[in-house]
């Protein structure tokens, strides 16, 4: 019989991390997202695994420990919540220009500013789009569960190391607080080798090996801002991920990610109980967006719904995945605020079906 | 004429009383002439051969003028974002634990962005060996008041002279992580004369050992000269320099693990 375990989404992430192998965590402590470290600290990840934990003076701190980590070959992650994910934008930029593997969490909240520690989902254009400067991409990933923040910490770290780049798991308050049934995978073995980039010290077989993102001669520099150009339109052609749920012969579609999509399916049951035929469409991948499956879809809708814990933003991508074929509205609350199933209906009934 | 002789001597191996460091590449340095860096480099470089620690050595570089110190080094290093030195390096020790790992930042970088790292770093004890240039100004941007200068010091910034009611103190980040428990070893000297030269490299053969013993933050400042930043002849900054650096950054140890 298969084992499950009734925990936080929180928990279930720091448990997947141990499991999947990960040499070291470095952390400061954040509502919503503190049972991360709290848990790691607890389970003694130093015994069972040889797994390094270490809290550190700030964000700024932890995600620079991550970048000399990341930069050794180790197999790294850092969780955190909105601002504190804004504290790392610097780090992260130097992280994709350095194209280091490592897994960034954030538990997001209802911002801007210190905002709320309650559930938000704004912090998808930050993610997404780049937050930090010059020209680069994490890629994202939300989940949907508790057993998705476990599942997708192994997920993170073979996008990681397959594309030497940073992974964001964008996960919600409500998800990190939640408990839910989650099973786990076996325990993985920490890395015994190193990738052949990193710096562990220079052998006589090779030349040093040099962890930076600085270029000072232009063209060499527009040569390698090409090269990871190139990364992320592989990236975009072979990862990604999303979910249909209830999409056969629909009207209408949600597109929602996280609790949004959470909700959403309770929605769907109600709008079907009034014969409304809508569906959910759930992009994984926030990048790679899903834009041509998005697009695809339209072709057989009449409308759709976006539904996010925000002003907007996801909303922003769904309309150029659709291109003016069908309408498409964006129905949100902020602030920490998190809308009812029937509210979510009668948006839909009110922006798509009767708009 | 004089070069045939010159180099006819220099052949005899007997003769040959310095050679440059394989740990220093043939790359030519961009520093200015008169800086006190490349004497820097020079020093730590021969001190990890001379340990034979090459393959077990790993250094981060700041944001300043070594930005780019890896294209000198034969070693491997990596390049932290301006002022979290002390943060980066202490992700790659503690995940090898067994290598010996420095960061090599300037006053800027060490004394002002990074002052939390810098800290932080030392209070944990982290098993590192932090060495602070500290020529009281950011050269690299064209020598603007540091949390170093000096009073009364001009710079880009401050042209009329670091003024203290408006502009604050010098700090003597030094003497405040020697305080700390976490440093095993902490002391400040210079590279503008031979015997200066000498006992740096002592201290730096000093710190990178202390590290193995795995007892805390060993930290070395280095007061240097910024001759364009100052605009000065090198000879006159480092006149300059004793009269006016050293007296305010005393030279000498200012903390020794207790065994010694």
């Amino acid at each position: 019989m298969e084992e499950y375990k009734l925990m936080k989404g929180n928990e279930a992430i720091a448990e997947a991390a141990i499991l999947a192998g990960t040499d070291g965590y470095f952390g400061y402590p954040i509502t919503p997202q503190s049972e991360v470290m709290e848990y790691l600290t607890m389970e003694k990840p130093e015994e069972r695994t040889g797994m390094v934990v270490l809290q550190a003076e700030s964000e700024v701190a932890s995600i620079n420990m991550l970048y000399g980590a990341a930069g050794s070959g180790k197999k790294v992650m850092t969780s955190s919540s909105s601002p504190g994910i804004s504290l790392m934008q610097e780090g992260i930029s130097y992280l994709a220009g350095a194209e280091l593997p490592c897994l960034i969490v954030n538990v997001a909240r209802g911002g801007p500013g210190l905002g709320t520690i309650q559930p938000g989902q704004a912090d998808y254009f930050q993610a997404t789009k780049g937050g930090g400067h010059g020209d680069y991409h994490l890629i994202v990933l939300a989940p949907a569960s508790v057993q998705e923040m476990a599942d997708f910490v192994s997920m993170a770290y073979d996008l990681a190391f397959k594309y030497r780049n940073p992974v964001m798991i964008l996960s919600d308050g409500a998800i990190g607080q939640m408990m839910e049934k989650v099973k786990f995978k076996k325990q993985q073995e920490r890395m015994k080798t190193q990738p052949g980039w990193a710096t562990v010290g220079k052998t006589p077989d090779r030349e040093p090996n040099i962890i930076t993102s600085l270029d000072l001669d232009p063209a060499r520099h527009e040569r390698f801002n090409i090269k990871l150009q190139k990364k992320y339109e592989k990236i975009q052609k072979e990862e990604v991920l999303f979910e249909e749920i209830a999409c056969d012969d629909i009207d209408y579609a949600f597109v929602a990610y996280g609790t949004s999509a959470r909700i959403c399916q309770k929605s769907i049951e109600l709008a079907r109980e009034e014969g409304i035929k809508v569906g959910l469409f759930r992009p994984i991948s926030l990048w790679p967006f899903p834009y041509k499956e998005v697009g695809k879809i339209a072709d057989r809708l009449k409308g759709i719904l976006s539904v996010e814990l925000s002003a907007g933003q996801m909303v922003e991508d769904v309309r150029l995945a659709v291109n003016g074929k069908i309408k498409v509205e964006h129905y949100g609350r902020m602030g920490g605020m998190i809308p009812t199933p029937e509210e979510i209906v009668l948006a839909l009934k009110k922006q798509i079906i009767g708009g | 004429m004089a070069d045939q002789i010159l180099n006819k001597e220099l052949i005899k191996p007997e003769n040959l009383v310095y050679k440059k460091t394989k740990i220093l590449n043939d790359n030519v340095m961009h520093y200015c002439p008169g800086c006190g860096h490349g004497t820097a480099h020079r020093l730590i470089a021969e001190v990890i051969e001379e340990m034979d620690i090459q393959s077990d050595v790993i250094g981060i570089a700041p944001v300043g003028c070594s930005v780019l110190m890896y294209n000198y080094f034969n070693i491997d290093m990596q390049e932290a974002s301006h002022g979290r030195a002390p943060a980066v390096a202490t992700g790659v020790k503690r995940l090898w634990p067994d290598k010996t790992v420095f960061t090599y930042q300037g006053d800027g970088d060490l004394a002002a962005i990074g002052t939390a790292e810098t800290i932080h770093a030392c209070n944990r004890g982290e098993n590192i060996t932090i060495f602070f240039i500290n020529n009281g100004i950011y050269g690299m941007t064209g020598g603007q008041m540091a949390p170093t200068t000096l009073e009364g010091m001009k710079s880009s910034t401050t042209p009329y002279g670091r003024n203290i009611a408006m502009m604050g103190n010098p700090l003597k980040i030094t003497e405040l992580v020697a305080q700390l428990p976490g440093t095993c070893y902490v002391t400040r000297q210079a590279v503008h004369t031979p015997s200066s030269v000498r006992k740096t490299k002592k201290a730096i053969r000093k710190a990178l050992e202390y590290q193995k013993k795995n007892i805390g933050t060993s930290f070395i400042e280095v007061v240097s000269n910024c001759n364009s930043g100052w605009k000065m002849p090198p000879v006159q900054a480092n006149e300059w320099m004793e009269e006016n650096m050293f007296p305010f950054f005393q030279l000498g140890d200012i903390k020794v693990p207790e065994e010694d």
